[in-house]
C-alpha cells in the first residue's frame, strides 16, 4: 500500500450511469487517519455517487478505492464491517422505540446482545438520549432524531464514519450541538470522519481538510485556511475626507499589501493578514493628519471559496423522484 | 484519552470485534433481522391487520353465505307442479348435484378454501410494498451499507411476506370454521398439507412482487399492477367456482394459473374433495412454479441492488 497514513485511498474512481452520464470522472485523493474531511459540491456534482461507491452501495465503473485497508470492489463486506454511515435521510423506524431500533442496527452488524446492549446504552448517553431510549422515535424532535441517527451509525464502533449532511434542516442551536458531538467523537474515539454538507460555516468549524467536487471532478482540495488564503487575501475598505489627495502609492509600500484601488477618497485594499495591516494603514493616514471617514475589513469565507471554484450558476437538479422525496422528508422531520 | 486507557480500550475493542465478526460468518446472518423488522411493523398495528382481513371475511360472510346453492335444490324450495316428487328425493338430488359440482354439499366450505388462498395472493402481493417505502425513506441504503449479503436482504423481505400471508390465512381459516366450514377432515396432517401448498404459493408470489417493487419507479405503479392482477387471477382460478362449470377457454387459463393448484391441494386436504389433479401433481406444479419465481425474483433483485 502506498500510504499507510491513509484510511481512504481513492484512485481514478469513475462512475458512468447508463453508459452515458459520467457522474464521477476519474478522481483520486487520500484521507488520513483521524481527519475530519469535508466533501463539498453543488447538487449533482458527484458527491453522493462518490460516497455511495465508498460505502459500497454500488461498484465503480472503473478505478478503485481502499477504505480501511480493504478494496471496495473486491472486499465490500470487509469495508461495510469497518465503516459507519449516517445517511442524510432519517432512516430509523419512527414506530419503534429508540432502544429497539439501535438494537436492530446492532443485529444488522451481527453484534451479540451481551455486547450490543451496554454499547447502545453508552452511545445513547454519548448523544444525551439515555432518558428517552424507551420512547417511540416519532416523539423525538429533529435534533434528537439526528443525534439518534448518529448513535446508530456508531453501533459497530467504526474506524471511519460517513456523515451525509448531518445538520440538514436543523436550527442554529441544534446544529451547534450536533457539531459538538461530532468533535467529541473525533476526540474520544479517534475516529476519522468523512462529512458532506451544504453549510459552509460547518466546514470552517469542523473540517481539517476539504475537497470541492464539481462536474464529477475534484476542483480544489486543502485545509479551509489554505483555500481561503488561496483567494488572494482579505479586503480592507477605507475612506478619507481628503478626496483630492491620492495616497495609493504610499499604501502600496506597506508590507503585505497586494493591490490598491482608489475611487475618490475611498480605497479598496487587497492584502494578506488584513487585521494586522489595518492598524498600519490607519497609522499612515493619521501621521499625515488626514481624517478617516470609514473602515471596513472583510476576510474571505468558505462561501467565497466555494463560489470561486464552482461558479455562481444555479444547477439544474437531476435527481430522481425518490431522492427528492427523501430530501423533503428529511427537512420536514428535522423541523419537527 | 491517556495512552494506557487507550490501549486497554483498543484491546477490548478488538475482542468485541472478533465476537461480532463471528456472527457475520453465518451465511444466514441478517435474514431474520430484516424479516423480523417487517413483521414487527405489521403485528404492532392490529388495526391494519384487521383492515386487511375485512375484505376476505366479507367475501366469506356475505358472498359465501348468500351463495347458498344448497337451498336451490332442497325439497322445501322447489318442486315440479303435478309431479309430486317426495322432498327426500329432491334433497337427495340436490345433494348429488352439489357434490358433483363442488365436491361437497357445502358451498361455504368450498369457498372457504378459495378464500384462504385469496388471502395468500393478496398478502403476498403486498409484500413488495414495504421495499418501495424503504427506498423512498432511504432505509434501503442503510441496510445496503450494513454487512449483510444482498441476497439475505431479499430473502428477509420475501420471508416476512410469506409469514404474513400464512398468518392471515390461518386467521381466515379460524373465521371460516366459526362461520360454519365443514371441519370433519381438518386434522394436523391435513392442515400441514394445505399450509405447505399455500407456503409454496406465497413464496413464489412474494419473490415475484418483491422484485417488481424493487424495480418499479413508484408505489402508484406497484399498486396499479396489484389491483390489475389480483381479481382476474382469482376469477380465472378455481377459488370461487369449480373449473368444470367454466367455458373451455377459461378452463385453459385455470389450468395454467398456479392459484388453482394451491386451492386444489387445499380442498383435497381440508375438505377431502377429490381434486382436479392428484395431490402430488399439485405440489409438483407449485414447487416448479416457486423455484422459477424465486430464481427469477432473486436474480433480478440482486442485479438491481448491486447496480
Amino acid at each position: 500500500m502506498a500510504n499507510k497514513n491513509a484510511i481512504i485511498e481513492v484512485k481514478n474512481l469513475t462512475k458512468v450511469f447508463d453508459n452515458k452520464v459520467k457522474a464521477v470522472d476519474d478522481i483520486s485523493f487520500n484521507i488520513n487517519y483521524g481527519e475530519i474531511f469535508g466533501f463539498l459540491g453543488p447538487n449533482g456534482a458527484g458527491k453522493s455517487t462518490t460516497i455511495n461507491m465508498l460505502t459500497t452501495l454500488f461498484p465503480p465503473t472503473s478505478g478503485t478505492a481502499m477504505v480501511c485497508g480493504y478494496n471496495i470492489s473486491k472486499e465490500p463486506m470487509e469495508v461495510r464491517k469497518s465503516i459507519g454511515t449516517v445517511p442524510q435521510d432519517y432512516t430509523s423506524d419512527s414506530d419503534m422505540t429508540g432502544q429497539e431500533y439501535i438494537i436492530f442496527c446492532a443485529d444488522l452488524y451481527g453484534i451479540p446482545r451481551n455486547i450490543a446492549v451496554p454499547r447502545a446504552a453508552e452511545l445513547l448517553k454519548l448523544v444525551s438520549l439515555q432518558d428517552v431510549a424507551k420512547n417511540k422515535i416519532d416523539s423525538y424532535s429533529g435534533g434528537m432524531r439526528r443525534r439518534f441517527e448518529l448513535a446508530c451509525g456508531l453501533i459497530n464502533r467504526p474506524k471511519l464514519l460517513f456523515l451525509d449532511e448531518p445538520t440538514l434542516g436543523l436550527d442554529v442551536q441544534t446544529r451547534t450541538a450536533v457539531w459538538s458531538y461530532i468533535t467529541k467523537l473525533k476526540k474520544e474515539y479517534s475516529m476519522t470522519i468523512f462529512l458532506t454538507t451544504h453549510y459552509l460555516e460547518e466546514v470552517d468549524a469542523l473540517c481539517d481538510r476539504v475537497a470541492i467536487i464539481d462536474h464529477g471532478k475534484i476542483v480544489k482540495m486543502g485545509t479551509p485556511k489554505e483555500l481561503k488564503a488561496g483567494l488572494g487575501g482579505d479586503i480592507i475598505e477605507i475612506g478619507i475626507k481628503e478626496t483630492s489627495i491620492n495616497i495609493s502609492d504610499r499604501i502600496l509600500k506597506i508590507k503585505n499589501v497586494k493591490d490598491v484601488k482608489r475611487s475618490g477618497g475611498e480605497y479598496r485594499i487587497k492584502a494578506k493578514n488584513g487585521e494586522e495591516l489595518a492598524p498600519k494603514i490607519i497609522d499612515l493616514i493619521l501621521k499625515n493628519k488626514y481624517h478617516i471617514t470609514k473602515i471596513f475589513l472583510t476576510k474571505p469565507t468558505m462561501d467565497e471559496v466555494y463560489l470561486e471554484y464552482t461558479g455562481k450558476s444555479i444547477r439544474n437538479e437531476q435527481s430522481d423522484k425518490d431522492a427528492q422525496f427523501r430530501q423533503l422528508h428529511t427537512i420536514r422531520t428535522a423541523r419537527m | 484519552m491517556p495512552d494506557k486507557i487507550k490501549t486497554n480500550y483498543n484491546k477490548a475493542l478488538e475482542a468485541e470485534r472478533a465476537a461480532e465478526y463471528e456472527a457475520l460468518n453465518n451465511p444466514l446472518h441478517g435474514i431474520w433481522t430484516i424479516a423480523n423488522r417487517e413483521l414487527k411493523k405489521w403485528y404492532r398495528v392490529p388495526l391494519l391487520l384487521i383492515m386487511t382481513l375485512i375484505q376476505p371475511i366479507i367475501w366469506l360472510g356475505l358472498f359465501g353465505k348468500a351463495a347458498n346453492f344448497g337451498s336451490l335444490f332442497s325439497g322445501a324450495s322447489f318442486n315440479i307442479p303435478g309431479v309430486n316428487i317426495p322432498a327426500s328425493v329432491l334433497n337427495n338430488l340436490g345433494n348429488t348435484l352439489l357434490t358433483n359440482t363442488f365436491g361437497t354439499t357445502s358451498y361455504f366450505s368450498f369457498l372457504s378454501v378459495g378464500m384462504l388462498v385469496f388471502v395468500i395472493v393478496f398478502a403476498a402481493m403486498f409484500s413488495g410494498m414495504s421495499i418501495v417505502w424503504d427506498r423512498r425513506l432511504g432505509y434501503l441504503n442503510k441496510i445496503l451499507s450494513a454487512p449483510i449479503p444482498r441476497g439475505s436482504i431479499v430473502v428477509g423481505k420475501v420471508l416476512s411476506g410469506v409469514v404474513r400471508s400464512l398468518a392471515q390465512a390461518a386467521i381466515v381459516l379460524i373465521v371460516a370454521v366459526v362461520l360454519g366450514m365443514d371441519t370433519s377432515y381438518i386434522n394436523p396432517v391435513s392442515l400441514l398439507v394445505a399450509f405447505a401448498a399455500m407456503f409454496l404459493l406465497a413464496l413464489s408470489l412474494s419473490s415475484l412482487f418483491t422484485m417488481l417493487a424493487l424495480r418499479s419507479k413508484d408505489w402508484q405503479t406497484q399498486m396499479t399492477i396489484m389491483n390489475l392482477l389480483n381479481l382476474p387471477l382469482i376469477f380465472a382460478s378455481n377459488a370461487l367456482f369449480p373449473t368444470k362449470i367454466m367455458p373451455s377457454w377459461m378452463q385453459t387459463i385455470v389450468a395454467i394459473n398456479p392459484i388453482s393448484y394451491a386451492v386444489d391441494a387445499g380442498r383435497q386436504a381440508l375438505l377431502g374433495i377429490a381434486g382436479a389433479n392428484p395431490l402430488w401433481f399439485d405440489f409438483l406444479y407449485l414447487t416448479v412454479f416457486s423455484i422459477i419465481m424465486v430464481a427469477v425474483g432473486m436474480i433480478l433483485s440482486l442485479r438491481y441492488l448491486s447496480k
